[in-house]
């Protein structure tokens, strides 16, 4: 079965980016395919690899960046929300003049439109968060 | 949103169903789960908006966010329309609670391109049971 994830809450407040990670990985080692993870409210802020947790606590961005990576996922983080809150790739800091980016490995920001492929392309559109 | 997207999704209709339940101010969910719907037009597919338990104030006539300082974005709900929604569904419950009826609502309209462009209401009052079917019914439902 195909899946998309959807992440509406940033890391470490709320347990949703968490349970969004753990049911991710789960999708994966049952053999189906998760199209896209899309990340929207504060769920932008989990693509920062500015985060830097104390080292005896899980580094959530680094873990969503790892699991990206080995299953080539598609980590997407909403322009939109991302511009309200600071959330920086290398083409929104051209476009917006600013004097640097913050976005982590693995993720990519892109628009709205991604969430809505993924609930019209997937089999399930599952949404963490508040 | 490119057109290319757009058209990679062609032929696939689905049913998007939002489901608005927060206070339009306070928090930006409300905001941001317009501007999915707003987007999602692009892509032609079946879509609702419901509103319950606060929710129900985002349709809230005379809206005036000057003294808390954020942008009042209601009037953008009048636009919905244009965008190819059609459907919006106030939970009567939720209303009620509030001490809310219809006539507190934003009159949305949108025109009927198959009656000669006539405008037709949008707001379409349901009880709880009724809403719970609608939900069944959606293929997509996506919470704010």
């Amino acid at each position: 079965m195909k899946f998309s994830v959807v992440v509406n809450e940033g890391p470490y407040t709320h347990q949703a980016s968490d349970s969004a990670y753990y049911f991710t990985r789960a999708v994966l080692s049952q053999g189906h395919e998760v199209m896209r993870v899309f990340f929207y409210h504060d769920g932008v802020n989990n693509g920062t690899r500015l985060t830097t947790p104390p080292q005896d606590d899980r580094n959530i961005t680094n873990r969503w960046s790892d699991l990206g990576k080995e299953h080539n996922l598609d980590l997407v983080v909403c322009v939109a929300a991302a511009q309200r809150r600071g959330i920086v790739d290398e083409d929104e800091q051209k476009r917006n003049s600013k004097d640097t980016n913050n976005i982590a490995d693995g993720f990519r920001i892109s628009g709205l439109g991604q969430l809505i492929e993924a609930g019209i392309q997937s089999d399930r559109l599952v949404a963490f968060g508040d | 949103m490119s057109d290319q997207e757009a058209s990679q999704t062609s032929g696939v209709i689905k049913k998007f169903l939002y489901v608005n339940r927060r206070a339009p101010h306070g928090s930006n969910y409300a905001q941001e789960g317009l501007e999915v719907a707003l987007i999602g037009a692009a892509f032609e597919q079946d879509v609702a908006m419901a509103y319950i338990d606060d929710g129900v104030f985002q349709l809230k006539t005379d809206q005036d966010t000057s003294e808390i300082g954020t942008k009042n974005f209601s009037p953008t709900y009048r636009a919905l329309g244009d965008y190819d929604v059609k459907k919006i569904y106030v939970e009567r419950e939720s209303l009620e609670k509030r001490g809310l009826t219809q006539d507190d609502l934003m009159p949305l309209v949108y025109e009927d391109e198959d009656d000669d462009w006539e405008e037709k209401p949008m707001i379409n009052l349901v009880t709880a049971a009724e809403l719970q079917d609608i939900i069944e019914q959606s293929d997509v439902v996506l919470n704010f």
